[in-house]
């Protein structure tokens, strides 16, 4: 594979683990050990059966008739959304959960963004019977707050992160000094694919179920094992990069990431990282992130909590700055009108984070004929909330 | 000067060191000149700088809240070189930036070493530097300045890699007292002193410090038996919540020196 992660965690000159000494050994453990463990037939066996019987897996490839009428082009929907517990967050978290197990660890600490990522790590310490502390920036709690009674339900503590921008970014400071706090029993189980290393590798290996899915279906769909494209939305990019894992290779394949642009890219209040950012170190990992000129990390806005993250995956980073991926952006106001067009026209409620990569679609030049796949992240009931609030406004 | 004024440092003291972390545009814009010559004036031995950052992952809530105050104060980089190049001219002890990593990638490398060396700065403490990245990507861009590199070591550290981390520092090493974040409080238990006596037994080229969570004249005391000396940050900057924080902070080194005696 070209894409590959090097020894010590760069892809190109993007990754790495710049990380305090406190989290050597932990770093170090999960280094040494990630690929071993996840490559044992047991562990295999255990991480397939749970993705088949608990989370629903293999999730449908849906060709999304209607839609694809008003593009006048063929399009399918990978739908993520109908995983237990509501998007593609459970595949990692479920792998995860086993590493921990198969580690000793007792204790789980996960942050989360729009929540969805929280209650997919709430749901498998619930499964495995672990003690499991969410980190939750304030505001996030606010505006999410159907998915903070769910992790509650499940038994989670969520704790509020109260310093910065109190959003994603710095929920994960949070949990990275609580795992310095405690070097022992505890396991972090990062929701996206950032972090230092080896958690981007390991966390889109989780994912790419999806594309390895998707080679399948679209065989016996389609007639050929895969698309022309493939659209997805990035935040730090775990669901894009699992969408686009066994594809990465194939030059065939036009892979497509969308930004989230908030208000728009000029506008101050955007998420649109490869856009903005510049080269920079961001929760250990060597990225294009959004930052002035000392350094200092901007605060991103996007209406998604899901994507408004002031970085990117260092795989990301690297297959943006290799021309590998073509970024899109789209605004709130696009991705809401995307997240009702589907749904008007489908009777699918699109996640806010998905209908972002929905809204690339009138961007796009289609040519008769062609294949696209969408990968729908997640479903909105998590969004109705803003969704009518922009209908009334 | 650079590795100069430290070696000068450590090859006339040997022992009850008391090094200071100040955030600098803390409590106020134009804070740590002041702070600087006062702690020079009160005998503390060197000063562990630190430029505030957004995202400080290794720092508790105490300095976390120093540093969101200090950048809100108008704190940046280019005040940061200037205010210690104005300081240097009035000290002599030795200065170390303390920052994250990112700052300095962020400015590029070779300009933010010659920033630090054209304003006096002796050395740096980078705590998400690692020794392995260190060692493979940037070694030799650093090892064109004459300045020091302090890396940390944690009572999770290896035997291996302790020896590996005494190899690649210039100045001292900094022991992490525990495995926490900095400005935890508490005694120094069984498991902290053998760690200590592990350390001090080793046979290492640098001297060490130990710092993190030393809030009271008593761990400071210890911290001395076991190492060359201590660094004192999150207890000396909640000291510095006060109208008059020149006072308080002049009382607090003072309280620590006469106690430790």
């Amino acid at each position: 594979m070209k894409y590959e992660v090097d020894q010590l965690g760069f892809y190109g000159r993007y990754g790495g683990a710049f990380i305090p000494e406190l989290l050597h050994k932990n770093i170090a453990e999960l280094q040494e050990q990630y690929l071993q463990i996840m490559n044992t037939q047991d562990f295999k066996r255990q991480f397939n059966r749970l993705l088949c019987d608990y989370v629903g897996r293999p999730s449908p490839l849906y060709f999304a008739k209607r839609l694809s009428e008003k593009f006048q082009t063929k399009i399918y929907l990978k739908r993520e959304d109908l995983n237990h517990t509501g998007s593609h967050k459970i595949n990692n978290t479920i792998g995860q959960i086993l590493l921990a197990k198969h580690l000793g660890k007792t204790r789980i600490i996960a942050e989360t963004g729009a929540g969805q990522h929280g209650v997919a790590t709430a749901t498998v310490a619930a499964l495995a019977g672990l003690e499991c502390v969410v980190y939750m920036g304030e505001k996030d709690i606010e505006r999410q707050a159907p998915n903070v009674a769910r992790m509650k339900m499940l038994g989670a503590t969520v704790k509020p992160a109260t310093s910065g921008s109190k959003t994603l970014k710095d929920a994960t400071n949070e949990a990275i000094r609580d795992w310095i706090n405690h070097p022992d029993d505890t396991y972090y189980i990062i929701g996206s694919v950032v972090g230092p290393h080896p958690y981007p590798d390991m966390v889109a290996r989780f994912q790419s179920v999806i594309s390895e899915e998707m080679m399948q279906q679209l065989a016996a769909q389609t007639g050929r094992d895969y698309p022309d494209r493939i659209i997805a939305c990035i935040g730090g990019g775990s669901n894009a990069a699992g969408a686009y894992y066994h594809f990465l290779d194939n030059d065939k394949v036009e892979l497509v990431s969308v930004e989230a642009g908030g208000l728009g890219i000029d506008s101050g209040h955007s998420a649109a990282t490869s856009v903005l950012g510049t080269d920079g170190v961001i929760h250990a990992s060597l990225t294009k992130l959004m930052q002035d000129k000392d350094g200092q990390i901007i605060e991103p806005y996007s209406i998604s909590a899901g994507l408004d993250y002031p970085g990117i995956g260092p795989l990301h980073a690297h297959l943006i700055s290799s021309g590998r991926t073509k970024v899109l952006t789209a605004n709130d106001d696009e991705a809401v009108k995307a997240g009702y067009e589907l749904t008007r026209l489908e009777g699918i409620i699109p996640a806010l984070e998905s209908a972002h990569a929905l809204a690339a679609l009138p961007k796009i030049k289609f040519k008769p004929g062609e294949i696209t796949v969408v990968n729908l992240s997640g479903r909105g009931d998590k969004d109705l909330a803003t969704y009518l609030k922009y209908l009334n406004d | 000067m650079g590795t100069q004024r430290l070696q000068q440092l450590f090859r006339n003291k040997k022992e009850n060191l008391l090094s200071i972390y100040i955030t600098a545009g803390y409590p106020e814009k134009d804070a740590m000149p002041k702070l600087i010559k006062l702690l020079a004036d009160k005998g503390v031995d060197f000063i562990e700088a630190g430029m505030p950052y957004s995202d400080p992952l290794a720092d508790g809530p105490t300095i976390q809240h120093s540093s969101s105050v200090a950048l809100k104060n108008g704190m940046n980089l280019s005040l940061y070189f200037k205010q210690i190049a104005q300081v240097r001219l009035e000290v002599n002890l030795p200065i170390l930036f303390m920052g994250y990593f990112n700052q300095i990638l962020k400015t590029d490398i070779d300009k933010f070493l010659q920033q630090c060396e054209i304003a006096g700065i002796d050395g740096l403490i980078i705590p998400d530097l690692s020794p392995e990245i260190y060692q493979n990507r940037y070694q030799d861009i650093f090892k064109k300045y004459d300045l020091g590199l302090v890396f940390l070591i944690s009572p999770t550290t290896s035997n291996k890699r302790i020896q590996l981390i005494d190899e690649l520092s210039s100045g001292f090493i900094y022991v992490v007292s525990s495995s926490a974040t900095t400005g935890k409080t508490g005694g120094f238990g069984q498991e902290h002193l053998q760690y200590f006596k592990k350390i001090k037994a080793m046979p290492l080229k640098n001297p060490t410090i130990i710092g993190f969570g030393i809030d009271l004249a008593d761990k400071y005391k210890t911290a001395c038996r076991y190492a060359n000396g201590a660094i004192i940050g999150s207890a000396f900057i909640k000291a510095l919540n006060h109208e008059n924080y020149l006072k308080t902070a002049s009382d607090f080194v003072k309280r620590i020196k006469k106690t430790a005696l």
